[in-house]
C-alpha cells in the first residue's frame, strides 16, 4: 500500500518511481556508515542526498543537513502520498541546519530538493519499533492541521527569508538579481495564498494587480515592482515598495505562523489554490510583465498538495476512490507543467490559446475532485 | 421596504385577481390607473407594449424575457446627419413595438428589383411586448478629442459622469462605450434581434455598431406581478429590486426630476450597463454554504439567511450561535442593500447571458448588468465602489463591459428620440 507516485520529472532524471529509484542510483541516498543512534547526517548537494543511515527508531528524530552543493536546498521526510512530516527549507550553500521530527513507525521518503523546485532527490526511509496506535479518525484529522500547520509554518519562514533577498536586491539596484529572485519569493507566497488572504487587506497590498487598485489608492506590492523590473528595466524609485512589501510580508508572516485552522479550511484552502489556478495562471494575468506566471502556477498546486496530503489519512478512510483520483490528477498537472521546465524553473509563460488550454483542461480535473474533499472531511 | 411587507407567494395571486388588491400588498402606495394596464401585459406575453408615453418604455415595463442591446458609435459629422437618423429610428421603432414592419412595404410587399425594406425575421410573430429604449453615451457630447461633435456639449448632463475605474475592472474597450445605446427587449428572442437588426441596417453610414449583447432569462423583477428569476450562480436576483408599483420610490430614485436637469433629460434616467463575466466553472466548485454566505441568501428560498421567505427584511443585526454574522460583513446582499448606501437604490433590469465558450473551453458566461437611475453619482457609482472593495462574490465575477447613457424622457406622437437635445 505504500507506493509513492511520483509527482514529477526532475531536471536530472526522469520519473523517479520508488519501485525503479535504482535506475537513478546517484540520486538514491545510500546508507553510510555511522552511529545507530543520534543525529542523522544528510549530506545533500546539487545532485546527491544521502543519509548516514536510512532506518531509525520510532519518536523524536533529528536529521542534521548539510549542504554541500551550490544550490539552495530543502529536506523534506514525506509519509505515503508525499505528506509532509517535517522539513527544513531554505539551507544556503555551505550550511547546515537540523530538522527534529516525530515519527511514528512506518515508511517513509527522505528527500532534498537541490534548487527548491522539482520532485527533488528520494530514497527511503524506513522507522521501526513500537507500532504506532491505530489513529481514530478525529486524531487523524487533528494530525492533519498539524502536519498542515507545520507546512504553513515552514513556507512562511521561507516566504519572510526570500522576501528579504529580494528586496535587498531591488535596493541595491541589482536589476538581473532582482528579477531571478522576483518569482522564487512568489513561490512560498503562492503556496499558502489562501492562508495570507484570511489576513484582510494585506493580500491586496502585496499582490494587487494594476487593476485591482481604486483611484486615489496607491499601487503597492510585487506586481508593481514586477511592472519597473520588466517595463522599465530598473529598480528606480522601487525602493519605497520593496520596504513597504517587506514590511507587509513579515505581517502576515507573523500572523501564519500562529493561524489555526480547521480540517474544512485545509479542504477549501486546497480548492482555492485551484482557483488561483483556474482564473490568474492559466490565462497569464497574475505576473503580466514577467511572465513568470507558471512559478506561481506550480506553487498554487503544491500548496494545495500539501493541504490535501495532510488531510490524506482521513481521506483514505472515508473515500479511498477519491485519494486515486486526485493522486493521478496532481500528477498530470506536474507532467503538463513539465513541459515548461527549464534548468532552475520555467520558461516564460506566452503559450498559444491551444496550450493554454491543454493546462486548462488538468487544472479543471484536478479542481474538480479537490472541490469534493470539503464534502467528504465534514461527513461524519 | 414594502418589498418586504407582503409574502411573495401570495403576492402573484392577489394581483393577478385584481388590480386593487394590490393596494393591500403594498399599503401606503397609491396605485396608478397605469400600473393595472402594465399588468395586463406581463400577463400576456404576445401584445405590444405602448411606445408613446411620459417615459421611455423598456425601463419600469415588467421586464421580458430576451435582450438584444447594442451600442453605436456615430460616424457622421453633421448634426443634420444625426437628427435624421433619430427620426427614422424613431419612426422605425414605434413600428416595431406596435408588431409591424418597417418602411412604407414592409417585407415582402415591395417591388421585386429591391431588398425589402424590412428584413422579414419577425413576421408572423406577434409584438411580443418589444419595447425599444435609447440613450446617448458621454462620447455622444464630447469625443476624446474634447470636440464639441454635435453642437451639444453644453447640454451634456453633470450626472451623465465617466465612470471612475472599480477594483478589478478588467474591461475591454470593444464592449464598453459608445455614442448611443439601444436596449430592446422582448419575449421573443427572434423579436429582439428583430428590432437591432433594422435599427443597425437603417443606420449605415451614421452610425457603426460598436457592440451588441444577446441576454436570455431575465435577471431581475420590475414589478411585483413577476417572480423573481435566477441568474447563472442559480440564485435568486431582483427580490429587492425597484419596481414598478413603487411609484413614489420611482420618483426619488429613478426618474430625473425638474429640478436635476437639464431640461431634455425629465423623466428621463441614466443607465448603466456592465457586462460582468462569471467564473462559472470555480462557483460550480464552491459549497451549497459557502455561496450562501457570499450571497447573503439561502439558495433554495431566496430568503435573507436567518429568514424563511423570499420578502422577508434582512436582519443585518443577527448573529448566528458562534457569534458570527448570519448576513456576512462582506456578503453581496449586505454590501448592495440601501440601508448600507445611504439610501441609494437601482433599478436593475440584467439579463444572463452566455456566449458560447472561451478559448478555454469554459463558458463564456455572466450577467449583463442593466440597471436604471436618477443620479449615478449617487447611485451606481458608490453602490459599485462599495461592492468592488468587499464584495466576497467578486471572487468569481469580473466586469468586462462598461457603459453608462443619458436615456431621456419619453416619445411623443411626433416627435423623435432626444428631439430636445436638438432643439
Amino acid at each position: 500500500m505504500f507506493t509513492i507516485t511520483a509527482r514529477r520529472a526532475t531536471a536530472a532524471c526522469a520519473v523517479l518511481l520508488l519501485g525503479a529509484s535504482t535506475g537513478c542510483a546517484k540520486e538514491t541516498p545510500a546508507a553510510q556508515s555511522g552511529d545507530s543512534t543520534g543525529p542523522v547526517a544528510v549530506k545533500a548537494t546539487d545532485s546527491e542526498c544521502s543519509l548516514s543511515r536510512k532506518d531509525v527508531k520510532s519518536g523524536t528524530n533529528t536529521f542534521s543537513v548539510a549542504n554541500g552543493g551550490s544550490k539552495v536546498t530543502e529536506f523534506y521526510v514525506y509519509a505515503d502520498g508525499d505528506r509532509v512530516m517535517g522539513e527544513v527549507e531554505n539551507i544556503g550553500p555551505g550550511l547546515k541546519r537540523d530538522l527534529i521530527v516525530e515519527l511514528p513507525t512506518g515508511k517513509y521518503q527522505a528527500v532534498c530538493k537541490p534548487g527548491m523546485v522539482g520532485d527533488g532527490i528520494r530514497g527511503d526511509l524506513t522507522v521501526t519499533g513500537a507500532a504506532a496506535a491505530q489513529v481514530d479518525e478525529d486524531t487523524a484529522l487533528k494530525q492533519a492541521v498539524d502536519s498542515y500547520s507545520r507546512y504553513v509554518n515552514s513556507q512562511a519562514i521561507a516566504l519572510e527569508q526570500k522576501t528579504t533577498d529580494f528586496v535587498a536586491a531591488v535596493k541595491a539596484g541589482d536589476v538581473a538579481k532582482s528579477k531571478a529572485l522576483f518569482p522564487v519569493s512568489r513561490t512560498y507566497w503562492e503556496r499558502i495564498e489562501p492562508v495570507a488572504e484570511s489576513f484582510g487587506d494585506l493580500d491586496p497590498k502585496i499582490d494587487a494587480r494594476v487593476n485591482d487598485v481604486e483611484p486615489g489608492t496607491e499601487w503597492t506590492g510585487y506586481h508593481r515592482i514586477e511592472q519597473a523590473l520588466w517595463e522599465k528595466n530598473t529598480t528606480a524609485g522601487m525602493a519605497k515598495y520593496a520596504d513597504q512589501l517587506l514590511t507587509d510580508v513579515k505581517t502576515v508572516v507573523a500572523k501564519a505562523k500562529v493561524v489555526k485552522l480547521t480540517p474544512l479550511q485545509l479542504a477549501n484552502g486546497a480548492k482555492e489554490l485551484l482557483d488561483e489556478v483556474a482564473t490568474g495562471k492559466v490565462t497569464g494575468e497574475e505576473d503580466r510583465y514577467s511572465h513568470t506566471d507558471l512559478w506561481d502556477f506550480q506553487a498554487n498546486v503544491e500548496g494545495s498538495q500539501a493541504a490535501i496530503q495532510a488531510l490524506r489519512p482521513a481521506l483514505q478512510k472515508r473515500d479511498a476512490a477519491l485519494v486515486t483520483t486526485l493522486d493521478t490528477n496532481f500528477k498530470a498537472v506536474f507532467a503538463a507543467l513539465d513541459k515548461y521546465r527549464t534548468a532552475d524553473g520555467f520558461k516564460p509563460y506566452t503559450a498559444s490559446e491551444a496550450e493554454k488550454k491543454q493546462l486548462g483542461t488538468v487544472v479543471d480535473a484536478l479542481a474538480e475532485p479537490v472541490s469534493k474533499v470539503a464534502g467528504v472531511i465534514a461527513k461524519k | 421596504m414594502t418589498s418586504e411587507s407582503s409574502k411573495g407567494i401570495s403576492r402573484r395571486g392577489l394581483f393577478g385577481a385584481a388590480g386593487a388588491a394590490v393596494a393591500t400588498g403594498v399599503a401606503g402606495y397609491v396605485v396608478h390607473s397605469a400600473v393595472s394596464g402594465e399588468e395586463s401585459q406581463a400577463a400576456d406575453n404576445t401584445g405590444p407594449v405602448e411606445f408613446h408615453g411620459t417615459h421611455q418604455a423598456g425601463i419600469v415595463t415588467p421586464a421580458q424575457d430576451r435582450l438584444h442591446f447594442a451600442t453605436f458609435d456615430v460616424t457622421a459629422t453633421k448634426r443634420e446627419a444625426v437628427i435624421a437618423l433619430l427620426k427614422e429610428w424613431t419612426a422605425a421603432a414605434a413600428l416595431m413595438t406596435a408588431g409591424r414592419d418597417i418602411g412604407q412595404y414592409g417585407a415582402v410587399n415591395g417591388p421585386g428589383e429591391a431588398p425589402p425594406e424590412d428584413t422579414g425575421e419577425a413576421v408572423g410573430l406577434p409584438p411580443a411586448r418589444l419595447t425599444i429604449t435609447i440613450g446617448f453615451g458621454p462620447s455622444f457630447f464630447v469625443n476624446a478629442q474634447g470636440n464639441d461633435r454635435f453642437g451639444i456639449k453644453a447640454k451634456r448632463p453633470a450626472a451623465l459622469v465617466d465612470l471612475p475605474h472599480f477594483i478589478g475592472d478588467d474591461l475591454d474597450p470593444a464592449r464598453s462605450g459608445g455614442d448611443i445605446a439601444v436596449q430592446a427587449c422582448s419575449d421573443d428572442p427572434q423579436v429582439a434581434v428583430h428590432a437591432i437588426r433594422n435599427l443597425a441596417r437603417i443606420g449605415f453610414g451614421t452610425v457603426a455598431v460598436r457592440y451588441s449583447q444577446l441576454g436570455f432569462g431575465r435577471t431581475s423583477s420590475t414589478s411585483r406581478a413577476q417572480s423573481t428569476p435566477r441568474n447563472l450562480f442559480g440564485f435568486k436576483d431582483g427580490t429587492a429590486n425597484l419596481k414598478l408599483e413603487d411609484t413614489d420610490k420611482l420618483e426619488q430614485q429613478l426618474w430625473v426630476q425638474p429640478e436635476d436637469g437639464p431640461d431634455w433629460m425629465v423623466g428621463g434616467s441614466y443607465l448603466v450597463s456592465r457586462r460582468i463575466r462569471m467564473t462559472i466553472e470555480i462557483w460550480d466548485r464552491t459549497s451549497l454554504g459557502e455561496q450562501e454566505q457570499i450571497i447573503g441568501r439561502g439558495k433554495g428560498t431566496g430568503a435573507p439567511l436567518g429568514k424563511a421567505d423570499e420578502f422577508d427584511a434582512v436582519d443585518f443585526n443577527a448573529k448566528a450561535s458562534d457569534g458570527s454574522l448570519k448576513v456576512p460583513a462582506n456578503s453581496h446582499v449586505r454590501l448592495a442593500h440601501p440601508q448600507f448606501n445611504k439610501g441609494a437604490e437601482l433599478l436593475r433590469r440584467g439579463y444572463n447571458f452566455v456566449d458560447g465558450s472561451d478559448g478555454l473551453g469554459r463558458l463564456d458566461a455572466g450577467l449583463f448588468f442593466l440597471a436604471y437611475q436618477r443620479d449615478p453619482r449617487k447611485q451606481f457609482v458608490p453602490i459599485q465602489q462599495q461592492l468592488a472593495r468587499a464584495d466576497k462574490l467578486n471572487e468569481y465575477i469580473r466586469h468586462v463591459g462598461s457603459g453608462i447613457f443619458a436615456c431621456p424622457g419619453g416619445v411623443t406622437p411626433g416627435s423623435y428620440w432626444g428631439e430636445k437635445l436638438f432643439t
